[in-house]
């Protein structure tokens, strides 16, 4: 077991490495002179000058991402041209903003799509099956940001129930940051609470075949303990995995939501950082988000591994 | 000898495709079969011929010019004049979601095109050469999939300069790494099969094993995948461009057209509805093709 995890956190490592390699190169895509184009449009000599130096720039490549990941192994992820303040800073000014909206999409993905999943297999093929499928296939091809204009119309501005962009801190009114979070949310979970359905719906219709399943009904159990007991709880484990993986997903579509909603967190960052070319708040934040998507399946991974009693042996 | 025979006979099925008799279907020929069975996939092969027709003819069909500007018709209604109304310009917003089409089937085709262009032949070496390439092929590859798809295509795009085809090509690299790991997957399965045994103990070269024996074997799963995939790129160029990081103004894109939507949405809905259900009837139709797709040639699948 032990075996298992450091082999498993030896894997990481490497990992992580490369995509700050990744990240480090991603700037070597900017046309010409890096410090030109950082200086911004005035391109004072002396900023240039003093961008070449504070960059390595005149540097091997390989020496100047050892600068570099030597001051992110340190903490520093360099600074934000734009308000000069460390990226480090940003990122943990920012983070609890979207950490909220994932955790609440994430809520709303899972008390929709495990339920119509369930529904969807055990009553295979009638019309619960049909409306979960169709709506599923809805939530996968919408476009989070149409779904959340589409939102705005209905509830802000024919309804007027709710705020149509804004953010409030939940420590200074919880109501109204509740009312503010709450489109946003649901127009990110649906489109996980999609793929969390066709998932949930797949390996219940396995599980439902097996033997240990007609074994418990041979019993004579009623078959609400079948399903919710025997059936979903063997069901629901790659669920995990399938949750870490979907992480990606609601940071990438947050960025989009963030954006639609005017909610100043992590994706509106990166938008902000990338129109006015805050290359090191790109970089920096990008580097954060991978970092925190693997150790985060890497928990999964973990979680699986003592929720399934085989891969412990 | 006979084993031999049989196999090379098998790849024969699936690469020279021999003349066959209604009895004697080969696997492509089924899978079209249970594909034209299944209603859905064919209202969205139907849809998306619509839309590339659309999208070809985009000059005929397009009533006005989709970049005429009128100040006396701005922000109208859908009318018989207008049938989708008009932009904060006084465009017409039928004309622009018509025209918008091209772009997000330029960028939907050519992205995945380039995904497959680089990630099939990478994938295909990883899994048929294994060893130390197969090593490093495969941590780059999870070192991409661990940055977030549209995260990855954001800076992609952002560091190679707004336009159409930065988008292509930061689009096309960020999904590269999917099939890459799934090429190398199937290639894992099938080179271990009798046929590629029998393939390479009649002396054929690695590289005619790799691409005549074992490629069109792992084709179907990318056939399903590259659907999907063009569906993604779809959403993600309408990002990309709503983000104002895509095609730029005044060409239509219909996510840029969603991006100046949102600030009129109280005044004229009509500019958010149309371009946004262009993308998802265009999406819908593909995923339910990939779906078809699927199911056809994997007929276990439920």
């Amino acid at each position: 077991m032990l075996a298992y995890f450091i082999k498993r956190l030896a894997a990481v490592i490497p990992t992580i490495f490369l995509v700050s390699i990744i990240i480090f190169c991603l700037q070597q895509l900017l046309p010409g002179d890096p410090a030109v184009v950082l200086a911004g449009e005035d391109q004072d000599p002396n900023v240039v000058a003093y961008l070449h130096q504070k960059m390595h720039l005149d540097a091997p490549l390989p020496v100047r991402y050892g600068y570099w990941i030597g001051d992110v192994m340190h903490g520093d992820l360099g600074e934000s041209m734009r308000i000069h303040s460390p990226v480090l800073d940003l990122i943990k000014e920012k983070m609890p903003v979207t950490a909220e909206l994932a955790a609440l999409s994430m809520f709303i993905a899972l008390i929709i799509g495990i339920p119509a999943g369930i529904v969807s297999a055990v009553a295979k093929n009638s019309v619960w099956d049909y409306l979960a499928n169709a709506i599923a296939l809805w939530g996968l091809s919408t476009p989070n940001f149409w779904l959340g204009i589409l939102l705005i119309l209905l509830f802000s501005v024919n309804l007027g129930w709710l705020p149509a962009s804004g953010y409030v801190s939940p420590f200074e009114d919880l109501r109204g940051n509740l009312a503010a979070m709450i489109m946003p949310a649901f127009v990110l979970g649906n489109a996980i609470a999609a793929v969390l359905m066709r998932h949930t719906r797949s390996a219940m219709l396995q599980v439902l075949s097996a033997d240990y399943v007609r074994t418990a009904r041979a019993k004579g159990l009623n078959e609400r303990t079948v399903v919710l007991k025997h059936a979903l709880r063997n069901a629901l484990t790659p669920i995990i995995t399938l949750g870490a993986l979907e992480f990606g997903s609601l940071l990438s579509g947050a960025v989009l939501t963030e954006q639609v909603f005017s909610i100043p967190g992590f994706g509106k960052l990166i938008v902000d950082a990338v129109f006015n070319r805050d290359y090191a708040v790109v970089q920096g934040v990008v580097l954060f988000t991978s970092t925190v998507y693997i150790m985060l399946n890497l928990l999964a991974d973990f979680a699986y591994f003592f929720v399934n009693p085989r891969l412990r042996g | 000898m006979k084993l031999i025979d049989t196999g090379v006979a098998a790849v024969g099925g699936a690469a020279a495709t021999p003349a066959a008799t209604p009895r004697e279907m080969t696997p492509a020929q089924r899978a079209w079969r249970r594909l034209v069975r299944r209603r859905g996939a064919m209202v969205g092969l139907c849809v998306v011929l619509a839309f590339i027709l659309i999208a070809l003819c985009a000059a005929w069909i397009a009533p006005n010019d989709p970049l005429a500007t009128s100040w006396s018709a701005v922000r109208k209604a859908p009318s018989s004049a207008f049938l989708f109304g008009t932009d904060e310009l006084g465009r017409d917003v039928f004309s622009r979601v018509v025209w918008g089409s091209r772009a997000s089937l330029l960028v939907g085709f050519s992205s995945v095109c380039i995904s497959m262009l680089l990630g099939v032949p990478i994938g295909l070496l990883a899994g048929y050469v294994g060893g130390w390439t197969d090593g490093i092929v495969s941590r780059l590859t999870d070192a991409m999939l661990a940055v977030p798809f549209l995260i990855l295509a954001i800076t992609m795009a952002a560091f190679l300069g707004p336009n159409l085809t930065n988008v292509m090509i930061a689009l096309g690299v960020s999904a590269t790494p999917v099939f890459i790991r799934l090429t190398r997957a199937q290639v894992l399965t099938v080179k271990v099969e009798d046929y590629i045994e029998a393939a390479r103990a009649v002396g054929n070269p690695h590289w005619r094993i790799a691409f005549r024996h074992v490629l069109p074997n792992v084709l179907p799963p990318l056939i399903v995948q590259s659907t999907l995939a063009i569906a993604a790129a779809i959403i993600a160029e309408a990002s990309l461009s709503f983000l104002g990081l895509g095609q730029q103004p005044p060409a239509p894109s219909w996510g840029s057209m969603l991006n100046t939507a949102k600030n009129y949405v109280d005044s004229a809905p009509w500019m958010a509805i149309w371009p946004g259900l262009s993308i998802f009837l265009l999406v819908v139709s593909l995923n339910l093709l990939g779906d078809g797709l699927r199911d056809a040639f994997d007929p276990r699948h439920k």
